[in-house]
């Protein structure tokens, strides 16, 4: 029906700007953003109990007891927190190496064969890198990495043991996995975004490929490689599955990374479907829309500065 | 003369640290899929892993076509349902996105991809869950579509963009009205890379656990109505993998295995797919 009022729209002003077609496709266009505004009023709205009854104090309370209704977010912040920029420590390094192989000249046969691996790192599914996580990796990483850890340095609170096999140290291990490939093609482009003129002026001057990558390119990119890492650091935030397997899923605040902890998503995912009553699902629905917003403001500010990069690198 | 060989020093060891850290970054690719072979494997030489329903443990015979039933129809459903809609909207965005509404659009999707899928899974919930009073693999559909969705839209505008401009104006030159123009002429020439983006969209649908948990519910019982609730591929391998029983495990990793080669089959044909677009972006 629509198309054949376009037709008509079109048979009395052809190749007039505005016709039926367009209408309608913007009409079906707009369904992402209903769906994502709809999304927000109805995790706000269903959270309003949880909201009414703990107001602030939710987000400040340490204690998470369901059966005495005692709701507080701050064990499962904290938990998303630390795994999150753990994770992100021990990728940014490994991300930007691979960022500068991918955007490098020559070697076109192993460039093609990383750049693929690392994109097939992100197709792999969550609950898959769970199930590593949980049975291959956290007893190697507690055989030869947790327990050594804990017996020499045991004193430092960081490394307080006895150290558990499922705890913060592998979870943030395995998010480090899974936000390697959005920080790593992401930087690549921006790294490739660098306008080639600075690269061989600084070439010409004499200046090794180090000094090169180290003052001329990275500062270049830094605006956004930095918009990589919050983009990464959002994946990072909102992952679910993989940590829920290999946290630990302790309502805890305690330094050492060699203990459990738990994480908001976590927490949603694990205790939802057993969750009684009025006032406990809404209160993990409210720690979904905590989740929600800090990855919502997290995510815009990575968009709006890559999209800064991509268009200054147009001009 | 000192000083330049420390330059030269400085410069070897950052190299062989790039190559160490590219090192590092594929090894955990291997570690994943040589284990997830070794492990999973076991549970392939049984067939009625592939034919049985799941069973409780102790009880042999058990298998996974519960699980493949509900990733079937769910990813089916949500396919119908975001993969469309995606499309329609990526030719807008390309045929009009200029305007700030486009810009809106575009935001949003970036946004939407951004927001963790268990939230979805939340938003499902208390929007159709608590008013149908339980879950269905068609609430579950519903959540894999509305991940799916801005996929295909973003990865269908990047393949129309990459059709030369020179076919558009050939059309309107002719004569041709806008929507034939965008739907006979530049859909057709960008087909493969529109392709690539649903299959990536599909991809990442069939590996999504979070959403289904609250959705979908899982099922131990085969069926193929979306009305019941649904298990999936990857809630088998969640639920089963945090069992204490032996051959639950196994299941757990026999279904992972079965998703990491859906998962490699899809992305290789959407890389075919991508190869086959350059050519013809190419030869236009």
């Amino acid at each position: 029906m629509a198309t054949a009022q376009a037709t008509e729209v079109r048979a009395g002003a052809p190749a007039r700007p505005s016709d039926g077609f367009r209408s309608l496709t913007t009409v079906i266009s707009l369904f992402a953003p209903a769906v994502l505004i709809l999304i927000v009023l109805v995790v706000i709205v269903t959270s309003l109990p949880a909201i009414k009854t703990f107001g602030a104090g939710f987000l400040t309370s340490t204690v998470w007891n369901p059966p005495k209704e005692q709701f507080g977010a701050l064990p499962f912040i904290f938990g998303t927190v630390v795994t999150s920029f753990i994770a992100l420590a021990l990728a940014l390094p490994i991300g930007i190496g691979v960022a500068l192989f991918l955007a490098e000249q020559g070697l076109t046969g192993l460039r093609t064969t990383l750049g693929t691996g690392v994109e097939l790192l992100a197709a792999i599914p969550s609950v898959v890198y769970g199930i590593w996580g949980l049975y291959i990796l956290a007893p190697w990483l507690l055989l030869h990495v947790s327990q050594p850890l804990s017996e020499a340095l045991g004193h430092i609170p960081f490394f307080a043991g006895p150290a558990r096999q499922t705890n913060i140290l592998i979870a943030s291990v395995i998010l480090s996995v899974m936000i390697l490939p959005t920080l790593s093609s992401i930087s690549r482009e921006v790294i490739r975004a660098v306008p080639g003129g600075l690269r061989e002026a600084s070439v010409a001057m004499g200046a090794t490929w180090w000094e090169t990558v180290w003052k001329v390119i990275l500062p270049a990119a830094r605006t956004g490689i930095f918009g990589a890492t919050i983009l990464s650091l959002g994946r990072a935030l909102g992952e679910t599955m993989a940590v829920t397997m290999t946290i630990g899923n302790t309502p805890r605040i305690q330094a050492s990374l060699l203990q459990p902890a738990y994480t908001l998503a976590s927490v949603i995912a694990n205790e939802f479907n057993e969750a009684t009553g009025t006032l406990y699902p809404a209160a993990l629905i409210e720690l979904g829309l905590v989740l929600m917003l800090v990855t919502l403001v997290v995510n815009v500010l990575a968009l709006l500065l890559v999209h800064r990069v991509s268009s200054e690198a147009r001009i | 003369m000192n000083r330049n060989r420390r330059r030269q020093l400085a410069n070897r060891i950052s190299r062989v640290l790039m190559y160490l850290f590219a090192a590092i970054a594929i090894l955990p690719l291997a570690l994943v899929l040589i284990y997830v072979v070794i492990q999973g494997l076991p549970a392939f030489v049984h067939p009625e892993f592939f034919y049985n329903a799941e069973r409780p443990e102790g009880i042999p015979g058990g298998g996974i076509a519960n699980a493949f039933a509900g990733t079937l129809v769910m990813v089916a459903i949500a396919s119908v349902l975001a993969i469309p809609i995606g499309i329609v909207s990526g030719v807008q965005l390309v045929e009009y996105g200029h305007g700030r509404v486009a810009d809106g659009v575009r935001l949003a999707c970036d946004v939407l991809v951004s927001i963790p899928s268990i939230v979805i899974g939340l938003f499902i919930y208390s929007l159709l869950v608590v008013a149908f009073h339980g879950q269905t693999g068609f609430f579950g559909a519903l959540a894999l579509a509305i991940l799916m969705l801005p996929v295909v839209v973003r990865t269908t505008e990047a393949a129309i963009v990459l059709v030369p401009g020179a076919l558009r104006e050939a059309g309107l030159a002719l004569g041709l009205p806008r929507w034939r123009v965008a739907l006979q002429l530049i859909l057709p020439a960008a087909v493969p890379g529109v392709v690539t983006g649903a299959l990536l969209a599909v991809a990442r649908a069939a590996g999504e656990t979070a959403p289904l948990l609250l959705a979908s519910l899982g099922n131990v019982f085969l069926t193929f109505n979306p009305g019941q609730r649904m298990s999936a591929l990857p809630l088998i391998v969640y639920h089963d993998a945090l069992t204490p029983y032996p051959d639950l495990v196994q299941t757990a990793w026999g279904a992972a295995l079965v998703l990491v080669l859906l998962t490699l089959l899809v992305n290789v044909l959407s890389r075919l797919a991508l190869r086959r677009q350059i050519r013809l972006a190419g030869r236009i």
